[in-house]
């Protein structure tokens, strides 16, 4: 994230390029572009300072159309890239764009060292369940038994948490949104884009070629309101239709519980504190799958959020010190080292 | 008694122990003394391929050999003067290399009978008949350093440990040499315990004195000065002098070094080197693995900075995918790989020049980039600042091959200034205002650069990626006509690089004659000392050591043709002579040697006077 601010007001269409958008018509994939270019004159950033990164995948097709500085790189290895423009040029905005399968299958090594390292740049995680680029294979999000052409008979790959991945390696920012709620992942892009260090934001994205409704469940107005939970700061974990359901931490165990049968209040529930990483820690694991009985809600913001140094200041520090410690560089005498002789 | 001090032309020694007797560290003290006092020096450490191989077995002997002299010395030596062996099994592994009538110094405890069972000798070899053949100065180094340094409240580790110095001292004595380069160096080393100042300095003394006093000699030694050109030398190791040509390029360019790696054996010298440099700008990101390192040096120089990443073969192949995007992007980058034995895990510690098809060709697609190869350890100095120069003016990855012959040998090093060294020039796209035509990031000049557009930059908003290009626009096209359009521009960018190098020069010998010897790398020493011996024996022999290998120097091609016969040593099993042979249409004959160890002169002359029969007979 750049500091400068700019002295003419940018809009969305400043952000939209001369290039023709290819992805498929219905794509989620059109939604996320959207939202992003409507929030960046928001930042204050000027578009010269922005550069937007990206693996393989439809998804990576992204910074194409962002008219900003950007580079389509190789699969799997956005965040590297980024990586090393962070280290070059700190002072500026870097967005890695990755699909499910760039960030999660070839790119999870250095998806989870990225994250330790807390870069101070934002990454945005298309998940699709699905690889679309490469027409519709199973992806490490696809479910259990998740039919696809490479998998006639169902996957037998356990899928990925990637917030609970990412927390575990220790992220400073998690949050997921979805491409069809498009105020609140305007308002979790603001979030992510703001936040210091490595913020990693997962977005449901619809594929509507390789993997239709894949999340139509948290999308569709009439199971959203069951399904879905929206993680409000300082607010108790509520949802449902008329907001009669909620969620209580029982001997610290997630509990939903009945807010219209006078048994609970919201009161009693569980308040939402992204600066806990305990809770963190649980939210993620409202992973389960919404067709067993009992299941807790999917839950869409920012589950956590916390400070901690940035690679590449300290890195910066290091360099300052040095030169604190040991006087600016001295190539002549680098050169010549400690001990030489003269041949007359 | 006083004794005759003889006078010595050239001596090759070699020190051979344990990998924990500090035997590198005893060898590198003789030779920075050596040429501290005026030697010409080449040296060759020899590692184990296991850090801490089991204690005096055959696995575990770690080498130092070094050649030094009065006269200019180009390799470490062939065949050794002097063996020093601390243990049974160093010398059991060493004997081969000693000359007949060479000096052996061992050190009696390394041959108690566990050592001697651990080397698989059923009696000492100390007693056997054979050694009549060579000077066997046995000596309880153990023993003499233990007594050295009674009551001085040190236990037997550490006291053990300076056994070295001791070893060392002696041959001081034997070479005529003085002991307070190696004083000051324990000084530095221990700065934080002066006991261990006190007990080396010691043990060091001893060793002097021991040779001094003792009968063991009836004559020393003395190797004058070499006649060096003049000037101010210091003594440098290949890995070192390309983590100096790295920090000169990015001084000479102004732009700040990037240098992303992940450690394999024998590139991670240069990592730690660079990292202590932080007061020179110098960023050093060790990365997750070899994949991540190009990626994130890919980002700097996206960025604007000098971006470097080295690794060994086996890391060089995971970055392959990544240097076909760097290709694409046309950004500057250099790679460097420090070649050892392959394939796959290969000869670790070993060396071998057999990456240089991979260097060549090792990616999907057309991807051509230019190749520079280093002749020597200080020459890695040099080499590394080429590779900068090219990436840098022309917008290119360029590949640096070093070998572990030449990253860890040593030798004397006529250091630049930084004044005679010549400006690399860095040309960036300007901001562009609001009346500009649009900025075209694939509009090329006359050498077929395009411009480095840098984040940040006004005006300049652009999209690259590894997706074929539209000729100018860098927009994703995947029109047949331009996709052709572009590789043969892409390749034409590269093969005009020859226009800004310099032509190739003869190494030795005349423009033309019967055979043509072409190197590359670090055979230069042993090719250059054989056909010296060639020319004097009368043999008509020329020397050619290949620096630029992609492209090639434009004058190649007219100064093979002066020749009947060109041989082309290599450590490997044949590279460079596809590749000259495809080019040029000539009938060059490999000479290959594939042991992880370098050629010896005889080799190399065996070869060249095979050569020069055939081309008499014809
Ligand atoms: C090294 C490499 N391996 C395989 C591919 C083929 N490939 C391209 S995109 C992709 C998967 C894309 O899936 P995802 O990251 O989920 O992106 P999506 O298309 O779903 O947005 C694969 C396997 C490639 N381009 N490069
Ligand atoms: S294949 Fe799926 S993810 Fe790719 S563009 Fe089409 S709809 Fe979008
Ligand atoms: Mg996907």
């Amino acid at each position: 994230m750049a500091t400068e601010t700019i002295d003419i007001q940018l809009t969305a269409k400043d952000f939209v390029t001369d290039q023709e958008v290819r992805w498929c018509p219905g794509c989620g994939d059109y939604s996320i572009l959207k939202q992003v270019q409507s929030i960046l004159p928001d930042t204050g950033v000027k578009k010269e300072d922005i550069v937007f990164i990206s693996g393989i995948g439809c998804s990576s097709r992204f910074p194409y159309y962002m008219n900003t500085f950007g580079m389509h790189s190789i699969h799997g290895r956005a965040t590297a890239v980024a990586s090393g423009l962070k280290i070059a040029r700190p002072e500026l905005s870097v967005w890695v764009i990755t699909g499910d399968g760039d960030s999660l299958s070839i790119g999870g090594n250095h998806l989870i060292h990225t994250i330790r390292r807390n870069f101070n740049m934002n990454i945005l995680l298309f998940n699709n369940e699905i690889y679309g680029l490469t027409k519709g294979q199973y992806s490490p999000t696809s479910p259990e038994g998740k039919v696809t052409k490479s998998t006639p008979m169902g996957s037998l790959d356990h899928p990925f948490n990637p917030l609970a991945l990412c927390l575990g390696a220790d992220a400073t920012f998690i949050a997921r949104a979805m491409d069809r709620d498009v105020k609140h992942l305007r308002d979790v892009l603001t979030r992510a884009n703001d936040h210091v260090g490595t913020s990693l934001l997962e977005i449901y994205q619809n594929c509507n070629v390789f993997n239709d409704g894949a999340f139509e469940i948290y999308t569709d107005k009439g199971s959203k309101v069951e399904e879905a939970l929206f993680l409000e700061e300082g607010q108790p974990l509520i949802f449902g239709a008329d907001n009669n359901k909620g969620i209580i931490l029982n001997s610290g165990h997630p509990k939903v519980v009945r807010l219209d049968d006078g048994s609970y209040t919201a009161d009693d529930l569980w308040i939402h504190d992204s600066s806990d990483r305990y809770k963190a820690h649980l939210l993620t694991t409202f992973f389960d799958n919404p067709s067993l009985e009992g299941h807790l809600p999917r839950p869409f913001g920012v589950f956590y959020a916390t400070d901690r140094f940035r690679y590449e200041e300290a890195l910066k520090d290091q360099l300052d010190l040095a030169v604190d410690k040991k006087g600016k560089g001295d190539l002549d005498s680098l050169l010549s080292g400690k001990n030489t002789w003269t041949v007359a | 008694m006083t004794k005759v001090v003889e006078e010595k032309r050239e001596v090759t020694i070699v020190f051979a122990g344990d990998s924990g007797d500090g035997i590198q560290l005893t060898g590198t003290q003789f030779t920075n003394t050596s040429a501290l006092f005026g030697n010409d020096v080449s040296t060759f450490p020899n590692y184990p391929a296991e850090i801490r191989a089991p204690q005096g077995t055959l696995a575990g002997v770690s080498g130092f050999q070094l050649q030094f002299g009065s006269v200019e010395v180009f390799t470490p030596g062939d065949i050794c003067d002097v063996l020093v062996a601390m243990n049974a099994a160093a010398f059991k592994v060493n004997l081969p290399r000693l000359k007949k009538s060479g000096t052996i110094i061992v050190n009696t405890e390394g041959f108690n009978p566990k050592s001697l069972k651990l080397a698989g000798y059923e009696a000492s070899p100390l007693e056997d008949k054979s050694l009549e053949d060579y000077r066997t100065i046995q000596i309880d180094v153990t023993k003499m350093t233990q007594t050295a340094l009674v009551d001085m409240g040190l236990g037997k580790k550490e006291v053990d440990r300076s056994r070295n110095m001791f070893v060392l001292g002696f041959l001081y004595y034997m070479y005529s040499r003085d002991l307070s380069p190696t004083e000051q160096f324990i000084r530095e080393k221990f700065t934080k315990n002066p006991l261990l100042i006190e007990a080396n300095i010691k043990v060091l003394r001893a060793g002097y004195n021991f040779g001094d006093t003792s009968e063991t000699f009836t004559s020393r030694y003395n190797v004058k000065a070499a006649q060096l050109p003049k000037g101010t030398y210091r003594n440098i190791m290949g890995n070192q002098a390309a983590a100096l040509g790295l920090v000169a390029a990015s001084k000479k360019s102004g732009l700040n070094l990037f240098y992303g790696s992940y450690p394999i054996t024998p590139a991670s010298d240069i990592l730690h080197e660079l990292s202590k440099y932080k007061n020179f700008e110098v960023k050093t990101f060790q990365a997750e693995d070899e994949i991540a390192a190009i990626c994130s040096a890919i980002g700097s120089s996206f960025g604007g900075e000098l971006a470097v990443t080295a690794s060994s073969g086996p890391g060089i192949a995971l970055k392959g995918e990544a240097i076909g995007l760097a290709i694409m992007l046309e950004i500057p980058l250099v790679i460097i790989n420090v070649q050892r034995g392959g394939p796959s895990t290969g000869m670790p510690t070993k060396t071998e020049q057999a990456d240089l098809m991979q260097a060549m060709y090792g990616r999907n697609g057309e991807a051509p980039m230019p190749i520079i190869s280093a002749n020597s350890p200080s020459d890695c100095f040099d080499a590394v600042f080429e590779a900068c120069r090219i990436a840098i003016e022309h917008m290119t990855p360029v590949f640096f091959l070093s070998d572990g012959y030449m990253a860890n040998g040593s030798e004397p090093w006529k250091f630049p200034s930084t004044a005679s060294l010549p400006s690399i020039s860095v040309k960036q796209a300007k901001e562009r205002k609001e009346d500009d035509a649009t900025f075209l990031p694939y509009k090329r000049d006359e050498r077929l650069v395009r411009e480095w557009a840098l984040p940040g930059t006004k005006g300049l908003e652009h999209r690259i990626g590894g997706i074929e290009k539209e000729w100018d626009t860098g927009n994703i096209s995947y029109d047949p006509e331009n996709h052709q359009r572009m590789v043969k521009v892409r390749a034409a960018k590269v093969a005009k690089i020859a226009d800004s190098i310099p032509l190739q020069e003869l190494n030795n010998g005349t423009a033309t004659g019967d055979v043509l010897v072409i190197g590359w790398g670090s055979t230069y020493g042993v090719i250059k000392t054989a056909v010296s011996q060639c020319i004097t024996e009368g043999i008509s022999v020329s020397h050619a050591q290949i620096r630029y290998i992609e492209p090639f120097p434009r004058n190649l091609g007219e100064l093979i043709k002066g020749f009947k016969a060109v041989i082309i040593p290599e450590m490997n099993n044949g590279q460079l002579v596809k590749i000259i042979r495809d080019r040029y249409l000539i009938d060059a004959k490999g000479i290959n040697k594939i042991k992880g160890i370098p050629f010896s002169t005889d080799e190399i002359i065996t070869a060249i006077k095979e050569a020069e029969e055939t081309v008499k007979k014809a």
